[in-house]
């Protein structure tokens, strides 16, 4: 279900300028976890575009990372569910389709965590260099552009043998 | 330029919607029966990116339409000539060499329709399609790839996706040749230009054809309607299943 696409940021701006609704909005959805990525929150996945406070009512505007992933509307609900508890008033979730959502925008701190989670996570911007989350040998080879998630495909490292998930650059 | 009625864009977009649906639902049929567990997860995943642009685009056409049906009333409550997908989408998978050929062809037209779009003068279908443009670049990948690796492997799988493809040749006609819906659509800017779309296409299927030492089969004189929804007996027989469950229990939730 789409909502009006209304605007857009080129990358979420935290804080900036923001009372203490959004704030707290912010630090809440901090700890709203990606389901097929539990390390991982809707903020370091880089989904969520923009939280905005006005007249008592609070929006909140999520990207879909891939038009067909099943675990968009758990994470809308696990939004909503997150947001009602801090009681800023009525919450309303609108999906943004554009610009549409780039593994760029995951953050730093998301990628430490996937490393660590064992996913590796695309290290410099635009080349894609896989790593191996385990021995961190570049020695590796893709056993398919697909894995257990839209977002992931499948590796094998050929130092340590480990086969291993990657989170796709798209 | 004048503006195409909210009725033809409605059935402009249901052509695109279906076309990703009916291929999406294919090639969910192959899940636990591809020849390898890596394929089995690529061909759904490839099926899931390709229902979500049409969850997408069925919810926008249902909105164009205003007449309350939304993206679940749009896809199983619908029969067969009503659906306005290409004719090639709904072909049945038989091997993996012909589903692999199908999804090749489907691809590269995808990726260029989808490219052009990002552009269009209807700034909801360019934003869903700047979305999709970058998945399909994706399963082009994975389908030029394989379609490569079998046409250039044994004298077998050669000889596989040789004859998918010559079984298949014959509905890309529907792909390129413009009716005059697309014509109008592309007039108004929201539809690439037919010739464009065509030359794209050509130079992505020829370079892949090459790769994989397959020959180009003769075209193939015999219209197809899929997108003015004349359909092959193929569709029906996939709706039934795919539409059973939500048309036998209409109130039925998770």
């Amino acid at each position: 279900m789409v909502t009006e696409v209304t605007e857009t940021l080129a990358a979420p701006v935290r804080g900036q300028a923001a009372g203490p609704p959004e704030e707290r909005a912010w630090r809440a959805l901090c700890s709203v976890m990606d389901p097929e990525l539990p390390v991982l929150s809707v903020v370091d996945l880089g989904i969520v575009r923009y939280v905005r406070f006005a007249g008592g009512c609070l929006r909140v505007g999520i990207t879909p990372t891939y038009s067909g992933c099943p675990a968009t509307e758990v994470i809308q609900r696990s939004v909503r569910e997150a947001l009602a508890r801090e009681e800023l008033g009525e919450v309303t979730v609108e999906t943004v389709l554009s610009p549409p959502w780039t593994s760029e925008w995951l953050s730093e701190e998301g990628r430490r965590k996937l490393q660590a989670f064992g996913i590796a996570a695309p290290t410099a911007r635009a080349s894609c260099n896989v790593t191996c989350p385990r021995c961190c040998s570049h020695d590796v080879e893709r056993v398919s552009e697909f894995g257990s998630t839209p977002c992931k495909a499948h590796y094998r490292c050929s130092d340590c043998l480990e086969p291993f998930d990657v989170f796709k650059c798209i | 330029m004048s503006s195409p009625s909210a009725e033809a864009r409605f059935r402009y977009i249901l052509r695109l919607a279906d076309t990703s649906l009916i291929l999406g639902q294919r090639l969910g049929e192959w899940v636990g029966h591809a020849p390898a567990l890596e394929e089995d997860l690529g061909l759904a995943n490839i099926a899931l990116d390709l229902i979500g642009q049409a969850r997408l685009l069925l919810a926008y056409a249902g909105e164009i339409e205003g007449r309350g049906r939304d993206e679940d009333a749009l896809a199983f409550l619908r029969d067969a000539p009503e659906f306005r997908n290409v004719s090639l989408a709904e072909q049945p998978n038989c091997d993996f060499g012909q589903t692999i050929v199908r999804q090749a062809l489907l691809d590269a037209w995808q990726l260029g329709l989808y490219e052009a779009l990002v552009g269009s003068a209807d700034a909801r279908l360019g934003e869903i399609a700047a979305k999709a443009v970058k998945e399909t670049r994706y399963h082009l990948r994975f389908s030029a790839g394989w379609l490569v690796r079998l046409g250039d492997g044994t004298a077998e799988s050669h000889a596989r996706v040789a004859q998918g493809l010559e079984a298949l040749w014959r509905f890309t006609d529907e792909l390129l040749a413009p009716d005059a819906l697309d014509e109008e659509m592309a007039a108004a800017g929201i539809a690439p230009s037919p010739d464009a779309l065509r030359l794209r296409w050509e130079e992505r299927i020829g370079a892949v054809l090459e790769e994989a030492k397959l020959e180009r089969p003769a075209a193939s004189p015999y219209p197809w309607h899929g997108k003015r929804g004349v359909h092959t007996e193929h569709l029906g027989h996939m709706l039934g299943e795919m539409q059973h469950l939500p048309r036998t229990f209409p109130d039925a939730a998770w």
